[in-house]
This record gives C-alpha cells, sequence and structure tokens, in this order.
C-alpha cells in the first residue's frame, strides 16, 4: 500500500541513505536524497553522477546507500541507468526476475546540465524507465565551486572570480528544466527541498508514470553559495518565493505551477544571505541586480503565461 | 579422443562471422554506436533482434562514450553484455574502457581495428587497440573470419570465469577482414551455447535483497591494493585461455594457444606479427623455407596480458626476428609490439637480434614483396651481423 503522504507516515519510513556519509554539515543534497526515497513506495535502483554526492556516500570500504547504488563516471549516470534498466527489462522478459523495481539516476548540476546532458537527452530519448534527479547547487562543488552552466548569472566562483572588471558569472543560467520538457517525456518538475510535500508529491508521481521522467532540484550548498550552515531551506525556500526557482511540473506537455507564491518576494532575498552575491550589493553593480531581477521576472511571467495561470 | 566437427560452410565477411556468433551466443544486453568499420556487425545483429531470433534487448545509444556506460550499467544490473567498435568509437570510450575493467564486468566488444584521426582515415590498422593495451582488459586478436568467429565464443568463455570477471575484446582487421568474404565453418548453435554456458551472475546490482555498491571512491589506503589484485587477475588469464581452447577444440577440431608459431621449431629467422598480415607472411615463409632459408613466424593471439615468458622461450632460440607493427608509438623509439617482444626476450641473454618495421597504417597493403623484403634483411643480418636501422617505415614514401 502506498504510504500515505503525511509527515507521521514517512518518518516511519526506513531512511535509505544513512547518516554517517561525509557531506558537509547542511547540505542541501543528502536532504533531497532522502526525500526522493521516502517518497517511493518501490524498491530503487540507484545511479550517480560523480560530484559531492557520489564521493561522500561511498567511500570504501563503506556506503551510505542501503539500496543497490551504481557511481560510474562524471557524465553517464543516465547512460549508465540505462544499461541497468535495460538489463532489468532483459531479465524479467526472460522470467528470471520478477520484481517491480523503478530506477533513479542523481547527478549534479555539472553532471547533468554540462558534460551529461549528451547521455541524459540520449537516455530520455531512447525512453528508458527511470527518473532522473538532478540536484543543482550551481556549480562544481566537488571541485572547488567552479561556474557551470547552472550557476546563476552574477555568482562568484572559483573560475568566474568577481573582480575589478568580471563581476562573477557574466552569463544567466541554462534553463535544463526547458531543455528537457522540450525532450516530450512523459513528466518534467521542479522541486525544491523547501517544499517538502510538494518535492515528495512529484516524486511519487514520477515515479508512477512510465517512461523516462526529469527532475531539478535546487541544492543549496553552504561552500558553495557562502552561506550560514543552517540556512539550507531557508534559502531554498526564499529562491522559491522570489520566484527564482519556481515550482512546477510538465504532465504530457500540461505545465502546472505547483506552487505560487502569495507575495513574489524581491530577488534580492534571496540573494543577499549568500556570499557569492556579495558584490552585486556594491554600488557600481546595481545595474546586475537590476538585470538578474529582470531575468526572474521574464521567466517567471513565460512559465506563468505557459501554465494559464497569467 | 577425435575432436568432434560438426561445422557448417559458408563464405562470409569476418563482420558476418561475428554477428553470426553473437547471435548464437544471445546476450541479454547490448548498447552500441554505429562506426566504421564495425558497423556491418551491430547492424546484422539488429536484424537478429527485429527478427525475434535473439532475446537481447539493445540499447541503441548517441555515442560510444554512452555504448560503453550503457555496457557497465547492464553487466553490473547481472548479463551477458556485449559491443562493438573501431577507432574513434574505441577512443572515446577510454575513460569508460578502464571502469569496465577495474569494475570487473565480462563484457565482450568486437574491435574492428582502424586508423585514428587525424587524418581521418577509415582502413584498418592497430592504432586503436594498441591506445587501448594497457586499460586492464583482456585481448585476443585474430587473423581471419575463422578466428575472429572462434574467438568471440571463446571470449565469453574467459571474461566471465569466475576465476578472472574481465572485459574482453576481439581484434580483427578493419576492412581486410571485416569486409571481405572468407570460407569458413561455423559451428552449431547448441555446441555454442553449451560451451558457453548460462551466464553466472556476481554481486548483481538487481539483487535487491544484497544491495550493493558499485563504484566507490578509494583513497590512497586501498587503491594500489584494488589495482594489485587486477594485476593478480591478469596473471591467471593465460591458464584459462588455454583451458577455453581446449574445450573449444573439442566441438570445433580447431586448435588455439596464446599465440600461433609457424614454421618456428627449427627457424633461424623469425617475424612477429598480429592479424591479418599474418596470413600473406606465412606463404612468404614457406617460399623461403623452398629456398633452404629457415624461416618462421610467430603471431600473438592473447595481445593482453602478453605471455612474455611463452612467447620469449618461443623466440629465444632464433638469430634474427622482424617485429611488424601495424601501429607506432609516437615518441617511444619503437612500436608497440616490438616493445613487448624485445621485453619478452630481455631474459635471455644472447637472444636473436631485433628490427622493428611499421607497416600498412591506415590501410596502406601489406604486400608479400614486403615480406620477402624483410625476410631478405634478416638473412643478410645473419650473414653479417650488422643491423643498419632498427626501426624503420617501410611501403612509405620519403
Ligand atoms: C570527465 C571528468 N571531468 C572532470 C571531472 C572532475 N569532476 C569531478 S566532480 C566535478 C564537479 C561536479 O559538479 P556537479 O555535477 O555540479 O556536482 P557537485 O559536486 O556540485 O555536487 C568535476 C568537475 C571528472 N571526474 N570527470
Ligand atoms: S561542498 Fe556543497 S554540495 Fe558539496 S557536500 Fe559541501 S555543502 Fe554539499
Ligand atoms: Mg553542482
Amino acid at each position: 500500500m502506498a504510504t500515505p503522504l503525511t509527515l507521521k507516515e514517512l518518518s516511519k519510513k526506513e531512511i535509505l541513505l544513512t547518516s554517517g556519509h561525509r557531506m558537509c554539515s547542511g547540505c542541501g543534497a543528502p536532504i533531497i536524497v532522502k526525500m526522493v526515497l521516502l517518497a517511493s513506495d518501490y524498491p530503487i535502483v540507484a545511479a550517480n553522477a560523480t560530484g559531492c554526492l557520489e564521493v561522500s556516500t561511498c567511500i570504501s570500504d563503506y556506503t551510505a546507500w542501503k539500496i543497490p547504488w551504481i557511481h560510474n563516471a562524471f557524465e553517464n549516470a543516465a547512460a549508465t541507468l540505462s544499461g541497468v534498466e535495460t538489463m532489468y527489462r532483459s531479465l524479467k522478459k526472460q522470467g528470471k526476475i520478477d520484481k517491480e523495481i523503478k530506477f533513479i539516476a542523481f547527478g549534479g548540476d555539472g553532471g547533468t546540465y554540462d558534460i551529461g546532458l549528451q547521455s541524459l537527452s540520449g537516455a530520455m530519448e531512447r525512453g528508458h524507465d527511470m527518473l532522473y534527479v538532478c540536484y543543482d547547487n550551481g556549480a562544481y562543488m566537488n571541485t572547488g565551486i567552479q561556474r557551470s552552466s547552472a550557476t546563476p548569472y552574477g555568482a562568484d566562483t572559483t573560475t568566474c572570480p568577481a573582480g575589478s572588471v568580471i563581476h562573477g558569472k557574466p552569463q544567466p543560467r541554462k534553463n535544463l528544466t526547458k531543455i528537457m520538457a522540450a525532450h516530450d517525456i512523459p513528466y518534467v518538475a521542479q522541486a525544491s527541498p523547501s517544499n517538502w510535500s510538494d518535492l515528495v508529491k512529484k516524486v511519487k508521481k514520477a515515479l508512477e508514470i512510465k517512461g523516462p521522467k526529469f527532475m531539478n532540484i535546487l541544492s543549496p550548498c553552504n561552500r558553495g553559495w557562502r552561506s550560514r550552515t543552517d540556512d539550507a531551506i531557508m534559502l531554498s525556500r526564499l529562491a522559491v518565493e522570489t520566484c527564482y526557482w519556481p515550482l512546477y511540473e510538465i504532465e504530457n506537455g500540461v505545465t502546472k505551477v505547483t506552487f505560487k507564491p502569495k507575495e513574489k518576494k524581491p530577488l534580492v532575498d534571496f540573494l543577499k544571505p549568500q556570499g557569492r552575491f556579495k558584490h552585486l550589493f556594491a554600488p557600481e553593480n546595481e545595474n546586475m541586480l537590476k538585470n538578474f531581477q529582470e531575468m526572474v521576472d521574464k521567466e517567471w511571467g513565460v512559465l506563468l503565461k505557459a501554465s494559464g495561470t497569467e | 579422443m577425435m575432436a568432434q566437427k560438426s561445422g557448417r560452410i559458408v563464405a562470409v565477411t569476418g563482420n558476418e562471422a561475428v554477428a553470426e556468433a553473437l547471435r548464437q551466443i544471445n546476450p541479454d544486453v547490448s548498447a552500441a554506436y554505429p562506426i566504421t568499420p564495425a558497423t556491418d556487425i551491430m547492424q546484422r545483429f539488429t536484424g537478429f533482434v527485429s527478427d525475434g531470433k535473439v532475446k537481447t534487448e539493445m540499447i541503441l545509444v548517441e555515442s560510444e562514450h554512452s555504448a560503453m556506460s550503457g555496457c557497465i550499467g547492464a553487466a553490473a544490473a547481472g548479463g551477458r553484455v556485449m559491443t562493438a567498435t573501431s577507432s574513434q568509437g574505441l577512443a572515446l570510450m577510454w575513460e569508460e574502457l578502464f571502469i569496465a575493467s577495474g569494475t570487473r564486468l565480462p563484457i565482450v566488444m568486437a574491435l574492428v581495428n582502424r586508423a585514428l584521426s587525424a587524418p581521418l582515415n577509415i582502413h584498418g590498422d592497430h592504432s586503436d587497440g594498441m591506445g587501448a593495451r594497457d586499460c586492464g582488459w583482456i585481448q585476443l586478436w585474430s587473423e581471419n573470419a575463422q578466428e575472429a568467429y572462434d574467438n568471440t565464443i571463446q571470449a565469453f568463455r574467459i571474461a566471465e570465469h569466475m576465476d578472472i570477471r574481465l572485459p574482453i575484446m576481439v581484434c580483427l582487421d578493419g576492412f581486410i577482414i571485416s569486409h571481405s568474404i572468407e570460407r569458413i565453418e561455423y559451428i552449431d548453435d547448441d555446441a555454442v551455447s553449451k560451451l558457453v554456458g548460462e551466464y553466472k551472475q556476481l554481486n548483481p546490482l538487481l539483487d535487491l535483497e544484497h544491495p550493493v555498491s558499485y563504484g566507490p571512491l578509494i583513497l590512497p589506503d586501498y587503491y594500489m591494493e584494488y589495482r594489485k589484485a587486477h594485476a593478480e587477475v591478469m596473471s591467471k588469464v593465460p591458464g584459462i585461455v588455454l583451458d577455453v581452447a581446449k574445450d573449444f577444440e573439442k566441438i570445433s577440431g580447431r586448435k588455439y594457444g596464446l599465440f600461433e608459431e609457424y614454421r618456428l621449431d627449427d627457424a633461424e629467422i623469425g617475424l612477429v606479427i598480429l592479424n591479418s598480415a599474418a596470413g600473406t607472411s606465412k606463404d612468404v615463409i614457406d617460399s623461403f623455407r623452398e629456398k633452404g632459408i629457415k624461416a618462421g613466424l610467430l603471431k600473438p593471439r592473447l595481445f593482453r596480458p602478453f605471455p612474455y615468458d611463452e612467447i620469449g622461450n618461443a623466440l629465444k632460440h632464433l638469430k634474427a626476428i622482424c617485429v611488424l607493427d601495424r601501429a607506432d608509438a609516437f615518441g617511444g623509439s619503437y612500436g608497440p609490439l616490438f616493445i613487448d617482444i624485445a621485453a619478452s626476450l630481455y631474459p635471455h641473454k644472447n637472444g636473436p637480434v631485433l628490427i622493428n618495421k611499421i607497416y600498412g597504417l591506415g590501410g596502406r597493403d601489406y604486400m608479400p614483396s614486403h615480406a620477402e623484403l624483410v625476410l631478405n634483411e634478416l638473412v643478410e643480418i645473419v650473414k653479417t651481423g650488422k643491423v643498419k636501422m632498427i626501426k624503420e617505415y617501410i611501403a612509405v614514401r620519403e
């Protein structure tokens, strides 16, 4: 029987990513993974791209994963899981396996937006029955906070450092969720750990759908965001409430905003607590803040229009 | 006991023969991507899939990197897996080759040898396979379509052996073998499946009762022990290759070793050469023998792990040897095959004089006249004791 979606019921379930892993305290990624795994009423087999989550959860001879888990390399969690899922189908067809298993890939933004985009696109196009979850912390954190195509506009990273001439990342971030939606797969969603029930619901829904699914989940990283270790949930909430990270889903082509803030907060509320945006608050960068706000407004407008909730 | 033959005589290309072996083996999953001259294998194989002649689930990926990634996922999941590639495809897989072997996954791959870019060239040479010789895979090299077929069948048994569990490449020459029609003998389906046997799982990822983690981070505290374990497994491969060859002989009547010795016992001069060019060379060896010159040939089959002791012993009595390489090792002094042959003779004091010729790159023809020239040079070396040049490109414009 499916677990009812209450904190009380969910809390009775076994946590499938154990404590004792070596991610930084206050990291968003393990919170997300735990929520995703809690959402499932099926056994899960997971693949993981190289990155913070992977290097910190399975350091030989220990593993934090209580489920079957495979790490292959950085750019190929989707292709690797394609192989696992296909073997599952083959063995099932031959009657060598009978259990219903669900397949989930976890990749960071670098492993998903950048180096793993081709592998992901291929897996989605081929129609494998899997859910790909990108935990987007907006940079290559594992290797020391280098910029990725998910890094927000203006952010200071170690490869686009805020200097006297260039003030952080000059480009806006890539809209991967839209790119995945353009694959016309049955389910694409964006979620945030601040809205746990929304996140869990989306995972549940995704797992009930046959075929390729993609979820992009905002993953606060206090090291890279230069924020306090206990601010992960607060920051992800601000990302949602400022509409920097809108919560929505696209199911069979139909866009639905799943959370509309009563009052859209100004973007600076999200930026201010993060050291990576500190330089944007210098008087000479006022323009960048304005640009950034305009980008967010525009995207939010496009999304509302797409969902018919303008 | 008399070897039992059960064959069907056919006239097929090398690729067709490999595809037929794969049909007979009937793997659980294959992930593949097209590249000349290997494409044809997978085209033929997907024909079998579409006609329901095999149970294999195909993953028609978007790159060779994903092909090998998919094979790794599928093999880890717990079943029989194969693929095929050439040249650029193998180069794109490079990262994954090490992960397949380091994870000890028995993936079988046909490597239809082709030159590497740049300049772009789709024809046969060994640069691709040689570039991957140290990636922890087993490599079997094949002279002709028959050997490619036979090696493909044996490859599954070797790779999946419980003492081995390593990926394996079966190499055959692009176009020269992959696309030329030869007379070969097929073994019956039943005999092939019996020889290869049911796939035996080892720590399958899909075992929910015993969840395993594949692909851990291993720090300096243990990484080296894992590498050493891999090296030790490699050293068990030759014995298993010979065991499998014995079983194979029973169903085919064809004998295989770690390498082939051709008129080598009493030879004074000899050629060492891989794959298709060995066939041409053997004819020339025969004509030298007719002239009363004691010439012989050694053709490696198991190239990785390289059977140094056995090859050293097989060659040590010769006076002069030419190692012919269909690939160069840029920046190293000699071709890759030469380096290994030299190493295998290193323990033998007063061993043969060695020279190295680079031939046939990018599909350049290797002609009987080339073998003749080389053998004549060896005769001269034995006579005078003088070597003009240790390494040289042959049949090339200056
Ligand atoms: C082919 C390849 N290139 C580069 C790397 C180095 N590398 C490992 S993890 C990583 C960054 C991961 O970033 P992301 O996917 O965003 O995950 P995060 O660490 O931020 O969680 C990089 C660059 C690698 N392992 N493989
Ligand atoms: S660096 Fe960031 S993403 Fe990586 S473990 Fe630490 S907090 Fe998490
Ligand atoms: Mg990241």
